[in-house]
């Protein structure tokens, strides 16, 4: 796909509403949520739908800009939250040093599988992270002293300097908001840096971006690996949303899941794969309030999204415009 | 590591080949055909499982019950074709990915309301039920030989087709150039839905085969069709000979080092507990471990099918 010449169209910048109101709207919704609704269920439901959406954000930098459809991304949640749980266990409990190696393990594991499955290209890169996404479980299941296949437990939530701040749902619910703002925006900085364009160019034209004296990979490496770090990440929020880690973060159903997410929402936009993550979590939990088999109807649901919703939510909200 | 040990386990791989080859050979064609990913495919593979349970117990014969299946799972194929696949040819894999990874939600769900959540079991024919002495002190199921046969058998069958018939050559032609097959005046579409009936049913086959020896319940294809993936990618993408070689050298890789990893291990010099533990991590990872390793060397597989 990459060798066929595009004509050098330049993309048209999206519209002041999907670029400013949508994201506003869709934050200032988010904040005023624990004001309407304080019960607990429904403030732990919604963080977890905020958690899921920093996930798909991070997927959409490579997918949605890079093209690269990762079949393993899970990979990067559970490690997030095993570097949580494990560090927690040997009684380093604060996030101030658990969050940030979460962190790294993420970026370390996205480097090394990232230098190899960026070698190769369509169909064989989705089968090389999904390969990558099953040996990150297996290894998982294997850790016989931290849970094996019934996963870690933690007794409380990871600590701040020392304090007990995230044990409260509605200060933890607003940690994972800010933490979500605070991915939009720097991951929409980056898209739109001189970086970013290079990511776009290459998903565009390869050989014109080398032409121009771009290594591509280098690029698509430096995008993977920030896509790693920013999902470990929302992997150690999970961690202590629950205060649960299990191999089944990491299933290959749930790397098809960020992707229907990020689908879903809209890829490349940004403010899509939230909309995606958020509106995903929800309708899963709203199925499963109605029927035990809410498969049978998500499903279908998204087969036609697949078969018809070309560009997803955002460019359903936004069609007017262009 | 008793010799013992080591035929049945080989034998217990080859059979793993043989199913996961009769799986890889429809998802290989449609692959390498119609360039279109199907998840699905493992699905396919469980609706077998399932039909044989039911059918074989309504027709009280196992042979019929296998035959009324394999119907069942071709018409299932088409279907399948028509309403979903058929819009989706001209799409980008990632919507291919998407559209049948939610056909997959929606199959394995289905099956658990029509079936149950429960494993539901398949007897076995009278008379390949029983044991057959292959060495000196060595039993082995019958059942599993007719699986490893019957795997083989098709596999022959379907070289004889793909290399000696005129679908066949179309099959081909399509793997290498769709768009000149095209050209030439085939129905390329009808191709696509006979290739893609005909891989739904040689995956219930496998299915109806498997099935008297596992537990048949929702979600069985689901690892197998990663599996399969796996089989494809080292065989390379399109071609019946590398789905084949491929199939056997996961099976027997998968079987032989799940059983033998930790005594491997620890006569390379690990100490029991320390190989009891990596021991099975590095068994479960073998297969993925050797993909990667061919695709750092031959990236497109080990007998890619487009020149």
């Amino acid at each position: 796909m990459a060798e066929t010449p595009v004509p050098p169209v330049m993309p048209a910048a999206p519209p002041l509403w999907r670029r400013i109101w949508l994201p506003v709207l869709v934050f200032a919704l988010l904040a005023i949520v624990p004001l309407i609704w304080g019960e607990r269920f429904i403030l732990g439901l919604v963080t977890r739908a905020m958690i899921m959406a920093i996930a798909a954000l991070s997927l959409d930098l490579i997918l949605g800009y890079g093209a690269l459809v990762s079949f393993g991304h899970a990979a990067f949640l559970g490690i997030g939250a095993y570097a949580v749980a494990i560090l927690f266990t040997h009684d380093i409990v604060d996030a101030s040093i658990a969050f940030p190696v979460a962190i790294l393990a993420g970026a370390l594991f996205a480097l090394v599988t990232g230098a190899i499955s960026l070698k190769t290209r369509g169909v064989y890169f989705i089968m090389i992270t999904l390969a990558f996404g099953q040996m990150a479980l297996f290894t998982a299941t294997s850790l016989s002293a931290y849970g094996g296949d019934d996963g870690l437990r933690m007794f409380h939530r990871s600590e701040v300097f020392g304090s007990r701040l995230l044990a409260n749902d509605t200060t933890f619910y607003f940690v994972v908001l800010g933490t979500l703002l605070a991915c939009f925006l720097l991951l929409k900085a980056i898209v739109a840096s001189r970086f970013g364009r290079v990511l776009r160019g290459a998903k565009e034209n390869e050989r014109r971006m080398r032409a121009l004296g771009f290594d591509p990979f280098l690029y698509r490496l430096a995008a993977y690996v920030l896509a790693g770090a920013i999902c470990a990440l929302a992997g150690a929020l999970f961690a202590n949303l629950g205060m649960f880690v299990a191999p089944a973060y990491m299933t290959w159903q749930r790397s098809g899941e960020f992707i229907a997410m990020v689908v879903l929402g809209g890829m490349g936009t940004l403010i899509g794969p939230i909309i995606g993550g958020i509106g995903v979590t929800l309708v899963e939990e709203w199925l499963a309030q109605i029927t035990q088999h809410w498969k049978v109807i998500f499903g279908p649901m998204v087969i036609l999204v697949a078969i018809f919703a070309r560009g997803g939510i955002v460019k359903l909200l936004t069609r007017g415009d262009r | 590591m008793s010799s013992t040990l080591l035929i049945i386990q080989t034998l217990n791989g080859l059979q793993l080949g043989v199913l996961l080859f009769l799986i890889a050979a429809g998802l290989t064609l449609v692959f390498g055909v119609m360039d279109f990913i199907n998840l699905a495919h493992g699905v396919q593979y469980m609706l077998g499982a399932y039909l044989a349970a039911m059918f074989v117990p309504l027709t009280g014969s196992f042979v019929l019950g296998l035959i009324l299946a394999l119907a069942t799972a071709l018409l299932v194929g088409l279907v399948l074709e028509v309403v979903v696949m058929r819009h989706l040819y001209d799409r980008d894999h990632l919507e291919q990915v998407l559209a049948t990874f939610g056909l997959i939600l929606f199959l394995n769900e289905g099956v658990k309301i029509i079936w149950g959540a429960a494993p539901l079991q398949v007897p076995m024919p009278q008379a390949l039920s029983g044991t057959i002495r292959i060495a000196d002190g060595v039993l082995y199921p019958v059942w599993r030989l007719a699986i490893i046969g019957s795997g083989l058998a098709v596999a022959v069958g379907l070289w004889l087709v793909v290399t000696k018939t005129r679908v066949g050559m179309l099959i081909r032609a399509g793997a290498t150039n769709a768009p000149m097959v095209s050209a030439l005046g085939i129905d390329i579409r009808r191709l696509f839905m006979i290739v893609f009936g005909f891989g739904a049913m040689l995956a219930g086959f496998a299915g109806a085969m498997a099935a008297p020896v596992l537990s048949v319940e929702p979600g069985m294809g689901d690892n197998l069709l990663i599996l399969a993936f796996v089989v494809i990618v080292i065989g390379g993408i399109g071609s019946i000979r590398g789905a084949f070689v491929g199939a056997l050298l996961v099976g027997l890789v998968d079987t032989l080092l799940r059983s033998f990893s930790v005594d491997l291990l620890r006569l390379g010099g690990l100490s029991p507990s320390d190989a009891r533990t990596i021991g099975p991590a590095i068994a479960s990872m073998s297969i993925y471990i050797l993909m990667a390793a061919v695709l750092f060397f031959r990236p497109t597989g080990l007998f890619p099918a487009k020149g």
